[in-house]
């Protein structure tokens, strides 16, 4: 017996008891705790609180932009609010998110694994983040930054004001963390599989987290020699970047988005690893064609690595390289389309449950969509050459990191909350939420397409006054949006308190992780499990391929 | 009250035209390639929605041949897209010879405008409407991006090097000009205008606004400088100092004392004056001294000015 057990009766106080959120109530255990699910929980709470941060600075942003000659701030704040908002979400939020919180609780469990190969590395990450995150909290509240979350040289190793060194210490320092919890995922997912568990067997998102680990582990060294290099600019005087000391300017853009194109899909990858999950769940079927969708986080990561250039068009790079890179970003969206087209084929004569979760998936899709094919315009040389550096690129990566990660984000909170928790949430108002989360970030963003396009530069303070009526709607959406964001923190943390208990397997879905109790037991199941069948075997899947994906 | 902005921005050249049709034409397949997607999505969750009686038999798991044409199919369409893109794009990469250039100064936070003429401008261009224009651009402190929306174009403005930005504005009228990229403090009041002016109108406006000082032109200017800080001493033909003759210099290939050879234009003549021991002219001993500290982006480009017009002297 391995998988597919559906088992909708509420848990009786036994394993209630012996689940691990009981194993030990002290502060003491929990700071100290090496247990995966633990330290989840410990970056699920640590990641949103940065959110509100960077969603505080975002609001600042939003309500100061409702003016043209922006009432609410000087030119200096402004720069500051857009800098923390970009720093904050990016290192602090998007990067650790869908990884450090349900790859951390998940990987282990749906490879039928006791823990991470590594637990007390596994605690280590989390104190790196939290150090990191402290000084960060030292520069937002000790005066701030004006160089935009991309540090561009040399604007931040000479000009710029603030505490630049010091930000870079918080995201050189939080590198680290991402390093470790890569490397963890990497030994574990090669190391601890359950007997059985072949990797043809394995869940997609575990495979699109093996694809982040990957970037985890070869970017993120590349971004802390080059913010260490900024930093010995700005401190010694060393000249890497700065012409007036021999430097080049351009050679940070290329070492920065070297790591940080990368990183986009370390946003996005475990996002789509959810989705997969959250559809083949809701459609109760196999997935369609799981080969391709795997190799397809495999071709991102890997592609992924050599459009570093698409950033630079308009930098004064050399124009063959601009046409390679524009074609290899083309190449790239193509293993994100497969995914796409295989989510709707898996939906075909599904038996599909329209719950929270699905209406985060498919809202994910369509803004994933919307996001991708914008980020084709992009690729586009003569199109960038235009709209780049314009609130046109603004709304494209929002489009995907806001609308793709963040809704993911959403729905595996929805999906794996009954497993974290033992809980039930009010289903009608989580399907509430979803629907006013998708309008109001389409609301907040799509008027972002139409400025940019009709030439409203990025990281404007003070804008043309022919854009507020756009500024405007886009900020009334913004309101929207985070009423959207605000109502889970209710009904969840209302669940935990009053919500009903949650069987082992709520949604009657595959996959280890719900063959066990919820919430699971401390060392996560009660006998090694066996694995005998593809992670998505269910009674609707053709009965003559039952034993690969 | 809350102005609206115009439904598409205005185009005030050929190349703007080309842009707008492309992103039309592309938007036009994305849409078509993407809209069967989400009805088939929304389709499949209502028909096949739990509880729903309906048939559910031999539902495919996995087919090679639908995989490959929706990777290639879409890809391929897309490559036609990607050829028309970069086709416009070596277009604005590659200056006709008879543009006339204009030097660019960008410092935090204004734009310095300098026209061959002599003629000098802070946050406004002049140019002519029907003749090609090639800006040639630096910085003086941080990155910054010329970017003019009606012309669908921009070019990031780096310290230390030149970059150019051509065009041919062809309907006269009064454009926002922008910086794009972030550089400090002010970055979003670092704007102006290009004024596209009528061909008469504009020689007009040039003989209004010759350099109020003692220089002509541009180049005049440079020949002034050109004696004034001391290049005359060494690089006059009878100097008794060993250094390369600077006629009929621009554009022209320089063979280095590494072996390789260089092509004398803006970047190379720029790096000679304010990093003089990086690239030294084959058969010279790198004894010309740095005028980094003693000069601004502005002279150096007067100096350049004059350096082709010297070319221009003896080829008449």
């Amino acid at each position: 017996m391995s998988d597919a057990a559906i088992d909708t009766d509420a848990p009786d106080e036994a394993v209630v008891a012996r689940s691990y959120l009981r194993a030990g109530h002290s502060l003491r255990s929990w700071l100290l705790t090496t247990d995966h699910k633990r330290i989840a929980i410990l970056y699920l709470i640590s990641i949103t609180f940065f959110f509100m941060i960077g969603a505080g600075a975002a609001a600042l942003i939003r309500l100061d932009l409702l003016t043209p000659q922006g009432d609410l701030l000087t030119n200096e704040g402004y720069n500051r609010a857009f800098s923390v908002h970009g720093i904050v979400m990016v290192w602090f939020f998007l990067i650790p998110s869908i990884p450090n919180v349900f790859g951390n609780f998940l990987i282990p469990l749906m490879i039928g694994a006791r823990d991470m190969a590594f637990p007390r590395l596994n605690l280590l990450s989390w104190y790196i983040y939290m150090g990191s995150g402290l000084i960060l909290l030292c520069v937002v509240f000790g005066g701030g930054v004006d160089t935009g979350w991309t540090f561009y040289t040399p604007l931040s190793s000479v000009y710029a004001n603030g505490a630049v060194v010091a930000a870079i210490v918080a995201v050189f320092v939080s590198g680290f963390s991402s390093i470790l919890t890569g490397l963890n995922f990497i030994v574990t997912i090669h190391k601890l599989r359950a007997p059985g568990m072949t990797w043809g067997r394995l869940p997609l998102f575990i495979w699109s987290h093996y694809a982040t680990s990957v970037i985890f582990v070869l970017a993120t060294p590349v971004l802390a020699i080059t913010l260490l290099l900024v930093a010995a600019e700005r401190l010694l005087g060393i000249g890497v970047f700065d012409p007036d000391l021999g430097g080049d300017p351009l050679l940070f853009q290329h070492l920065f988005w070297f790591y940080s194109h990368p990183a986009v899909y370390i946003m996005i990858l475990p996002a789509l690893g959810v989705v997969s999950e959250l559809i083949t769940a809701a459609a109760h079927k196999r997935i369609f064609g799981y080969w391709f969708v795997a190799y397809a986080s495999i071709a991102i990561a890997v592609i992924g690595f050599f459009v570093w250039g698409h950033h630079m068009f308009v930098s004064g790079q050399s124009l063959y390289a601009s046409a390679i890179f524009s074609l290899l970003s083309i190449a790239v969206a193509v293993p994100s389309a497969i995914k796409v087209y295989n989510w709707t084929a898996t939906l075909y004569k599904g038996d599909i449950a329209i719950d929270a979760p699905l209406l985060f998936a498919l809202s994910f899709i369509g803004l994933f969509v919307a996001g991708g094919l914008t980020g084709l315009m992009l690729a586009m040389l003569a199109i960038d050459v235009h709209v780049h550096d314009t609130y046109f690129v603004v709304a494209h990566f929002h489009y995907i990191m806001v609308g793709g990660s963040v809704t993911a984000f959403f729905g595996a909170l929805h999906f794996w909350w009954p497993k974290i928790t033992g809980r039930l949430y009010s289903e009608p108002l989580a399907r509430i939420a979803a629907v006013i989360i998708l309008v109001g970030f389409n609301v907040t963003f799509f008027p972002l397409f139409l400025m940019g396009y009709e030439g409203m530069p990025r990281r404007y303070h003070i804008y043309p006054p022919e854009f507020q009526l756009l500024q405007v709607i886009a900020s009334g959406g913004a309101a929207l949006l985070a009423v959207g964001y605000a109502m889970p923190l209710f009904y969840l943390g209302w669940s935990l308190v009053r919500g009903r208990r949650a069987p082992a397997n709520p949604w009657g879905a595959t996959g280890l992780e719900w063959t066990t109790s919820s919430p699971p037991p401390k060392h996560n199941f009660t006998r090694q499990p066996v694995v005998e069948r593809g992670p998505y075997a269910y009674p609707l899947a053709h009965p003559a391929s039952r034993d690969d994906g | 009250m809350m102005a609206g902005a115009p439904l598409w921005p205005q185009q005030a050249s050929q190349h703007a035209r080309s842009v707008d049709l492309l992103i039309a034409s592309f938007g036009a397949m994305v849409w078509l390639l993407t809209i069967p997607v989400f009805v088939l999505m929304a389709w499949f969750a209502i028909r096949y929605r739990r509880g729903r009686t309906v048939n559910r038999e031999h539902s495919p798991q996995s087919n090679v041949w639908i995989e490959a044409s929706w990777s290639l199919i879409p890809f391929v369409l897309t490559l036609f897209f990607y050829v028309w893109a970069t086709k416009l794009f070596l277009d604005i990469q590659s200056p006709p010879p008879e543009a006339v250039p204009v030097n660019v100064i960008a410092k935090q936070w204004m734009w310095k405008f300098e026209h061959q003429s002599g003629a000098r401008e802070i946050n406004e261009l002049h140019v002519p409407a029907g003749r090609p224009i090639r800006l040639v651009m630096t910085s003086q402190d941080v990155i910054h991006s010329l970017y003019v929306p009606a012309l669908r174009i921009k070019q990031d403005v780096v310290p230390g090097r030149y970059t150019s930005l051509w065009f041919t504005a062809d309907r006269p009228g009064r454009y926002p000009l922008r910086c794009a990229e972030f550089c400090g403090t002010d970055h979003s009041v670092m704007g102006g205008a290009l004024i596209v002016m009528r061909p008469s109108d504009f020689s007009a406006w040039l003989a209004q606004h010759q350099d109020g000082g003692a220089d002509a032109t541009l180049a005049a200017r440079g020949e002034r400088l050109f004696r004034k800080v001391g290049c005359s001493g060494c690089h006059a033909a009878r100097s008794a100092v060993h250094a390369p003759s600077l006629d009929d210099l621009y554009g022209k290939p320089v063979p280095l004392s590494d072996g390789t050879t260089r092509i004398a234009d803006e970047q190379y003549l720029h790096d000679a004056i304010m990093l003089p021991n990086k690239e030294v002219a084959a058969g010279y001993r790198p004894i010309m001294p740095s005028y980094g500290n003693l000069l601004d982006a502005s002279e150096v480009g007067a100096l350049v000015a004059y350096m082709k017009d010297r070319e221009g002297e003896d080829s008449e």
